[in-house]
């Protein structure tokens, strides 16, 4: 277990980085279109052309010609590495344009090959990766944040607060959570900007999931204020807040961890379902969910199957967080006992 | 009974529960289906006040709670804004393929996932067991809407199963056999989702707390009697361990609910899934509220037959002695 740490950790931090280095990762931007060159496949990187071989790799520019696209053969396309193109700013406050590689026009380098509209699936799912996980985080932050006062109130208090609070916690707990996202979801409006969209995203994936952090809180809670460190420090005169700051609230660290990645993966992928049906980020923002939502039509499922990019993406960080979560719950128990 | 009647009551405060919750959500929602109506110029403002009052949308919420209540005693859930017929009427047809779907899963999912969990706990630390194991820590990672996507996109490709709806073109004319084979074929596919996405949790359950029953010593003792390997698991054991199992149940019955929505959409299986996405698209709000109550009704049906198999199988809970949470 403990060898596969500094790998776990190092795939994580991979994960997160390519999303925030989003734009110098991506050659291009997420909008920008290519109308003429629709469902284009992954464009074939080549090293050897009749001449031999070559260290700089190269590309040909794609041709439509009756219903497949060929390679125009006639002119060699070489891939540049930190090149300047497009601007982007990296998490908001960085502005650059410079980029890890690209092409000389007429030739794109589309390294998932490209949607309906020519765009790069590449880029998008770099920046749509952004989208995706940084609602899965914030959401998941949402839910500990509430979990965790609701599950110390509980805990504390006890009595009918204890009672009522939990109570709410098993109803919210055995609902089918989806019906009632969606319903949540169709009481709000549909047509936002995408800014406001995603951040009511955030808010009613995170308000619906705090009743299992809440509970697990609860129980933390509940044991450490019987130990005898919690009645001395009362037996001194310790305030409430003093004693959930000082000794309660520290031991409900691993909990919340463990939990945190835990609700990550799961919160991505409601992201991504309800984007997937419409409910979530709209176009033309990228996420994960909603460019996956062009699958929906048969046709484009079964002739584009780059198109499931995203999909391997989800796919990806589910496994990486499930991993994280298994650890830390298995180092975590061990370091407690 | 006063065990059953704790359920009932719970059941019942659940439901309600859920109801009011619904109605807040409606009250807090700026934008109705109206607003595109608005938009119209062919349809006069007098008009849609007038729907307003019809639908009893210019209400207070109290008011409409209390009035869709009580209208819910009479079994009536109301009237769907767009498709103007009554909600229930809408949503039982839908509701009846999702129960076959939910129910076949559920089935499927218990018979797979109990025999595997029991062998692979007897089997601990062997080849069968750490298998199962990588495979079902494989099934819960995966999202369920990739597992679906990825099967679909298999579906479409190879042809091997049909796709889409729930009955082929000429299903009349087919025979009883016919049409069973036809609608088996057709929910093949979203089943195999829901039984794929289920499965690993409640076999990680089992094996779980299997485990923990094969510790104990009367089992020590049962097998140095000479009792055989399979009885003593599926005899000694299992109805013991069954317990916790069991509470799994209910959970097991909402998550199969929550993902058959989901199936159903990208299969296109006519449950109540792609209805309650078209409801919420159109602002359809009645007809939101009625699915999402039918499902919090089957939920609580599942909970409930869980309670029950709890006090079959458990004589603690029958004397009082153990209060399963």
């Amino acid at each position: 277990m403990r060898g596969r740490t500094p790998l776990l950790v190092l795939a994580l931090a991979t994960l997160h980085l390519m999303a925030i280095f989003a734009g110098f990762i991506a050659p291009y931007n997420p909008g920008a279109q290519n109308r003429e060159l629709p469902y284009a496949p992954p464009t074939r990187v080549h090293f050897v052309d009749a001449s031999g071989f070559h260290q700089r790799p190269f590309v040909y520019a794609p041709t439509f010609s009756l219903d497949s696209y060929e390679e125009d053969r006639t002119r060699e396309l070489p891939i540049h590495l930190f090149v300047r193109g497009d601007t982007y700013t990296v998490l908001g406050i960085l502005r650059s344009n410079l980029h890890l590689f690209r092409v000389d026009e007429p030739a794109h380098i589309f390294l998932l090959g490209s949607d309906g509209y020519g765009r790069d699936e590449f880029s998008r799912l770099l920046y749509g990766g952004q989208i995706s996980l940084a609602a899965g985080l914030l959401a998941t932050l949402l839910s500990l944040a509430v979990g965790t006062i609701v599950g110390t109130v509980s805990g504390y208090y006890g009595k009918w607060v204890d009672e009522s609070l939990m109570g709410t916690a098993e109803l919210f707990l055995s609902l089918p959570w989806f019906y009632f996202l969606i319903a949540v979801r169709a009481f709000l409006p549909l047509h936002l900007s995408p800014a406001e969209t995603f951040l009511l995203l955030i808010g009613v994936i995170g308000l619906i999931g705090w009743a299992r952090p809440a509970r697990l809180v609860r129980g933390v809670v509940l044991s450490a204020r019987s130990r005898n460190c919690v009645s001395a420090a009362r037996g001194f005169g310790a305030s409430d807040l003093y004693l959930l700051r000082r000794h309660i609230l520290p031991e409900t660290f691993g909990v919340l961890l463990t939990q945190a990645a835990l609700l990550v993966p799961q919160y991505v992928a409601a992201e991504a379902t309800l984007s997937f049906f419409g409910l979530g980020v709209s176009e033309p923002v990228p996420s994960w969910g909603n460019m996956l939502s062009t699958l929906q039509q048969y046709n484009v499922l079964v002739s584009y199957g780059w198109l499931l990019a995203p999909a391997g993406a989800l796919v990806v960080t589910s496994v990486i967080y499930w991993l994280l979560a298994d650890l830390l719950h298995s180092r975590l128990k061990s370091h407690s006992i | 009974m006063k065990y059953l009647g704790r359920r009932l009551l719970r059941a019942a405060l659940l439901l309600i529960g859920v109801s009011a919750l619904c109605f807040l959500f409606t009250e807090m929602a700026p934008g109705s289906f109206f607003d595109e109506m608005r938009l119209n110029p062919q349809i006069s403002p007098e008009t849609i006040s007038a729907l307003r009052t019809q639908y009893g949308l210019d209400r207070p919420l109290p008011v409409r709670y209390a009035r869709w209540m009580k209208s819910l005693v009479r079994g009536d859930l109301g009237y769907s804004i767009a498709y103007n017929i009554p909600v229930v009427s809408l949503l039982w047809v839908r509701a009846k393929n999702t129960l076959l779907l939910t129910g076949t899963a559920l089935l499927l999912t218990w018979l797979i996932a109990v025999p595997l969990g029991v062998l692979t706990a007897a089997s601990r630390g062997r080849l069968l067991d750490k298998a199962v194991a990588v495979g079902s820590s494989l099934l819960i990672s995966i999202p369920e809407i990739v597992i679906a996507i990825a099967l679909l996109a298999l579906a479409v490709r190879t042809r091997i199963v049909p796709v889409g709806g729930m009955r082929s073109l000429g299903f009349e004319e087919l025979s009883k056999w016919g049409q069973f084979q036809d609608v088996a074929g057709r929910m093949l596919l979203s089943t195999l989702v829901l039984v794929l996405a289920s499965v690993a949790v409640v076999e990680r359950h089992v094996r779980a707390s299997v485990l923990e029953v094969l510790e104990a010593p009367y089992i020590h003792a049962a097998r140095g009697l000479g009792i055989s390997r399979m009885r003593l698991l599926f005899r000694h054991v299992l109805p013991v361990a069954a317990n916790p199992a069991i509470s799994l149940f209910g959970f097991s019955v909402a998550g199969l609910l929550s993902g058959s929505l989901l199936v159903e959409v990208v299969t296109g299986w006519p449950g109540l899934g792609p209805l309650i996405l078209e409801a919420t698209l159109a602002r359809d709000l009645y007809l939101v509220i009625g699915g999402v109550m039918f499902s919090a009704v089957f939920m609580v049906v599942g909970n409930f037959v869980a309670d029950l198999l709890l006090l079959s199988s458990d004589p603690r809970i029958r004397t009082g002695e153990l209060d399963a949470g």
